[in-house]
């Protein structure tokens, strides 16, 4: 990895901290967060596409997009709060196989990009569309939300094989 | 032919042979069921939640079943062929699995639960479609399909882990 700064140190404290060794140390402890962890993505990914698939004139046509995506807000940032939360201390516990895995940080940097996107660029245009026809922007929208969370999921399968 | 003679058929055969030894098919199917989780899952547990009065309680129950159903059961069909993929890499290790008995068994309870619930209380759904007035059979069956498929996903991670090797 090419990054402006060494961040090796701050992954080994990372590697250190009480909540990693515990994990670590633990032979059902990591299995049993990532059964949590892949609970929560199925939440995420569920909420995720009921409303990219209304965007794009698919599956719950019946309601608008803004009112869909208003309902199903609670849930959207509950489950990254779930993801976050699992996510956090499985990394702790593994925090230099991350430094040393591409999956990773493919992972981070889409997660980034996923999360600015959500909350700014579509989280703007699901609130205005109240009409039963989405323009092509929306639909746009979706197809970037939809490739930027795939990313994310499948990134973060691989960071077991890399 | 006992199961057991059966499994081991299937573990020599051509198919879970190469699936076994690939370097890119085997991780590539797995991460297509673990996705689909939220095609699959994602789509049912909305409707269980709003069967269960926890989300979208201003959608026709009706709309929210009718609509996902398409996508739930395109996701269904994924689970089950990358699934099936993925036993037939090691059918004997499976089988032998309690998890994976176990997430079969809770696979079974979450389809005889679906098809009652299609059957009874979804069949006159006109008369509750609308409003927090959900029938409690109607509440039981998204609160037992939540509860089913979860320990279906757990068990279905469990089973990747050594520990009855």
């Amino acid at each position: 990895m090419i990054l402006p700064v060494d961040l090796l140190p701050l992954f080994e404290w990372f590697e250190d901290t009480s909540v990693g060794v515990v994990i670590r140390e633990s032979l059902w402890l990591f299995p049993v967060i990532e059964c949590f962890h892949l609970l929560a993505l199925a939440m995420i990914g569920g909420n995720i596409l009921v409303v990219d698939l209304r965007l794009l004139g698919l599956g719950m046509r019946g309601q608008t997009a803004a009112a869909l995506a208003r309902s199903m807000h609670p849930w959207l940032v509950g489950g990254l709060a779930a993801m976050v939360a699992t996510g956090v201390p499985m990394f702790l516990s593994e925090a230099i196989k991350c430094y040393y895995s591409p999956p990773f940080w493919y992972k981070m940097g889409f997660f980034v990009l996923a999360l600015a996107f959500t909350f700014t660029v579509r989280k703007r245009f699901t609130a205005k569309a109240r009409a039963d026809r989405v323009p092509i922007q929306g639909k746009l929208i979706a197809l970037v939300s939809l490739g930027l969370w795939f990313t994310v999921g499948f990134s973060g399968r691989w960071i077991a094989f890399y | 032919m006992s199961l057991q003679a059966v499994l081991e058929v299937l573990e020599a055969s051509g198919p879970s042979v190469a699936i076994r030894e690939s370097i890119l098919f085997y991780p590539l199917v797995e991460t297509t069921h673990v996705l689909t989780l939220c095609l699959f899952l994602g789509m049912t547990s909305t409707w269980d939640l709003r069967l269960a009065g926890c989300a979208l309680r201003s959608v026709p129950v009706s709309h929210v079943v009718n609509r996902l159903f398409p996508w739930a059961i395109a996701g269904f069909v994924v689970m089950v062929i990358s699934g099936g993929m993925l036993f037939l890499s090691g059918p004997v290790r499976a089988a032998d699995n309690p998890f994976f008995r176990v997430k079969m068994v809770m696979i079974a309870l979450a389809g005889i639960n679906a098809f009652v619930f299609h059957r009874t209380v979804f069949r006159w759904v006109e008369e509750w479609d609308e409003g927090d007035e959900i029938p409690r059979r109607a509440r039981l069956a998204g609160i037992l399909s939540l509860v089913l498929w979860a320990i279906v996903v757990i068990c279905g991670r469990m089973q990747a882990y050594n520990w009855f090797d």
